[in-house]
């Protein structure tokens, strides 16, 4: 059964699940073992009642299957061009901005840079675009970057499964790529056209890379397109779906939120700190051994106070431009995919996490 | 809503499932199996040496049961597979327990052998539940070979130890989409209740039946402490545990928004 | 000849058949399973089987088992 099966099956969740009352979150936070019903219980209304039990749970979770460990990682940009048109997004093909792709010797430059942090997980992100960054483009930057990171992981298009397995073969462990909206209308709206417009393609894209021999997957929902409540069940009934279907891989879930910005876009649906809290807590309830990332977008405070409540990932020394780590700023005419609020270098951030009593994990796989 | 337990395509609305070996006689047996409404049957198959005057145990099992033919003497997969196959012909259905085992001491399973018995037979159209040590990777092998359940020890055969082995079939229960059972070792009716509240689809049990000073009230009470087990479990057993909540430490910083 | 039955040898009359083998032996067809040299025989065939030196017969029926 595809994740799609799934997904339209419990698709109508007020008819699928009925009513949440008071009853059902206190219900979820006893259950041994909480189901899909419990999860959607403990992200109800209802719920921000018990918030803070929630809280408690996930960080007494959190501790018992990760430790007091935090992983770094910092996304790398490839390249921009964009055949999309996302409307939250800068690489959108309709902006006017310059577009840029880095030569496999600006890879270098920029690996060696952000090696220098001590970071041995890299995140290479590019626009979708076969014809400017296509798959032997990625395969070769993969090439260079393997001799300076012991984790690589690609948030790239959504690829066949021979795709996928020619980047593991090239040296690739792991994939990130977020359904952004599970809602299917509401993706449809979001993503208006391009090849990212296939709903159905990106959706079960995470089980081809798992199916395919990627030892991380890493998925996310992009909070704010739609009602958050609803995505993040979609969110951890995929994450469910994945490590039931794959128990040999490490699945993981990004919360990327929407934040207010300079862009013609505005926020269809607001997400809260506070949902922010709920959510994790209740993803970590439902799933205890699913990885939870927090990026730079979130502010330094907010991302330090997340920290206790259950995330296991963290972005650092973060740019979001095309060659950000080795050309400055002020020399770039690119847009940014998205605004950086945690500006905080590696090492300010390995320190703040230190003075948590928390370690920071640089590297945790080696590949041979 | 009726509580079913569906296997092979059959509708089994009692979770006791019966051995019936060991019994002191073909009519104490044919009591206890109805004093307990057993739906699932399980017999053996043996050679015959000579005009045997024992009467054909068929007949002292209720009609409604569906009978598993055992493949208990087998001692790798090519046996199992003879052993059902014989089963078959010889008007047992096409329910099949697989079980090898070549360890005389302790009487545990060859989870290696049943898969590949389990693969054979499973495709060949058999209903096939193998009797397995509880181990989750060799459950999943199970699984893709096309078993209807598996049958995880309570302990070993016979030793009415009860269940032991709970922390691994638990593990089972989460992970495997059919329905776990538990088999052998099950020694008194409390045994089978805590299977059944931890989330056992179904228990086999035969010789704490066959072995006890009145077989008949003993199925008895196996049956009723199998209903009670899983009237719990499927009414949520609860595990609260109240603490009080003064303070908001994780959550305090929210106060701000 | 000698044939196996259920792995012992034993002496038979040359070219008996199956349902020779069962009668003499007492045995009720309705009970029992014939294994001839692995292959299952059907009870309608016993009648036209003729056995041969070294032959492999087993003869199985039900009893009790967990």
């Amino acid at each position: 059964m595809s994740f799609y099966d799934l997904y339209s099956q419990y698709r109508d969740i007020d008819t699928a699940f009925g009513p949440i009352t008071r009853r059902d979150p206190e219900k979820a936070l006893s259950a041994k073992s909480p189901g899909i019903k419990d999860f959607l219980a403990l992200l109800s209304l209802p719920a921000e009642t018990y918030l803070e039990e929630m809280a408690v749970k996930s960080h007494k979770l959190t501790l018992q299957y990760f430790g007091k460990t935090i992983q770094l990682y910092t996304p790398l940009y490839l390249s921009n061009y964009c055949d999309n048109r996302c409307v939250y997004c800068g690489f959108n093909a309709d902006n006017k901005i310059e577009r840029k792709r880095l030569t496999p010797k600006e890879v270098e430059s920029e690996a060696k840079v952000i090696a220098a942090t001590g970071l041995q997980h890299i995140l290479v992100l590019t626009g979708e675009s076969r014809t400017q960054s296509p798959l032997s483009y990625i395969k070769e930057c993969v090439d260079v970057l393997k001799n300076y990171f012991s984790s690589i992981s690609v948030e790239i298009y959504a690829l066949t499964d021979r795709e996928y397995a020619e980047l593991v073969l090239a040296g690739a462990d792991g994939l990130t790529i977020y359904q952004e909206a599970y809602d299917k209308e509401v993706y449809k709206a979001m993503h208006p056209s391009g090849p990212k417009n296939d709903y159905r393609f990106r959706l079960d894209a995470p089980a081809r890379g798992a199916g395919s021999g990627m030892r991380n997957v890493n998925i996310g929902a992009l909070l704010g397109l739609d009602d958050w409540r609803k995505e993040v069940f979609w969110l951890g009934l995929h994450a469910k779906y994945l490590q039931d279907k794959f128990p040999d891989v490490e699945v993981g879930a990004s919360l990327p939120r929407l934040r207010p910005h300079a862009g013609h876009f505005t926020i269809p649906h607001k997400v809260s700190d506070r949902a922010m809290v709920q959510t994790i807590a209740a993803l970590r309830i439902f799933l205890p051994r699913l990885g939870i990332s927090i990026s730079t977008r979130e502010e330094a405070g907010f991302r330090e106070n997340l920290i206790s409540i259950g995330i296991t990932r963290m972005s650092a020394g973060s740019s979001t431009y095309v060659g950000g780590h080795t050309i400055p700023k002020h020399n770039t005419d690119t847009l940014p995919q998205f605004e950086i609020s945690d500006t905080r270098d590696v090492s300010g951030i390995m320190g703040m996490l230190e003075r948590k009593g928390y370690q920071p994990v640089l590297k945790d796989w080696l590949r041979i | 809503m009726e509580d079913i337990l569906r296997i092979g395509g059959r509708e089994i609305k009692n979770r006791l499932f019966i051995g019936t070996g060991k019994f002191s006689s073909y009519n104490v047996m044919k009591l206890a199996l109805e004093a307990s409404n057993a739906e699932i049957v399980t017999v053996a198959l043996r050679r015959v040496d000579e005009a045997s005057k024992t009467e054909n145990i068929l007949d002292y099992i209720p009609k409604r049961c569906i009978l598993a033919a055992n493949t208990s003497g087998a001692r790798n997969a090519d046996e199992a597979v003879r052993i059902a196959r014989l089963a078959k012909a010889a008007g047992c259905g096409n329910w099949v327990k697989i079980e090898v085992i070549q360890d005389n001491k302790y009487l545990l399973p060859d989870n290696l052998e049943t898969v590949k018995a389990t693969e054979t037979l499973a495709k060949e159209g058999f209903i096939v539940l193998p009797y397995m040590s509880p181990d989750l990777s060799m459950a999943r092998r199970l699984v893709d070979a096309g078993a209807a359940a598996v049958m995880p020890l309570g302990s070993p055969i016979g030793s009415n130890r009860g269940f032991k082995t709970r922390e691994l079939v638990e593990i089972l229960i989460s992970e495997i989409k059919i329905p776990v059972i538990v088999d052998a070792g099950l020694g008194a009716p409390s045994s089978a209740c805590e299977c059944m509240e931890a989330g056992c689809a179904a228990v086999l049990v035969n010789t704490a039946i066959a072995i006890a000073e009145d077989p008949v009230v003993m199925a008895k009470a196996f049956s009723d402490a199998v209903k009670a087990g899983r009237m719990a479990y499927v009414s949520g057993i609860p595990r609260s545990e109240k603490n009080a909540r003064a303070s908001s430490p994780l959550t305090g910083f929210l106060r701000n928004e | 000849m000698v044939i196996k039955i259920n792995g012992r040898a034993e002496s038979v009359e040359k070219s008996s058949t199956i349902i020779e083998l069962v009668s003499k032996r007492g045995l009720s067809a309705e009970k029992i399973v014939i294994e001839h040299n692995l292959r299952i025989v059907p009870t309608e065939e016993w009648s036209g089987i003729a056995l041969k030196e070294n032959d492999n017969i087993e003869i199985v029926s039900f009893v009790g088992g967990g």
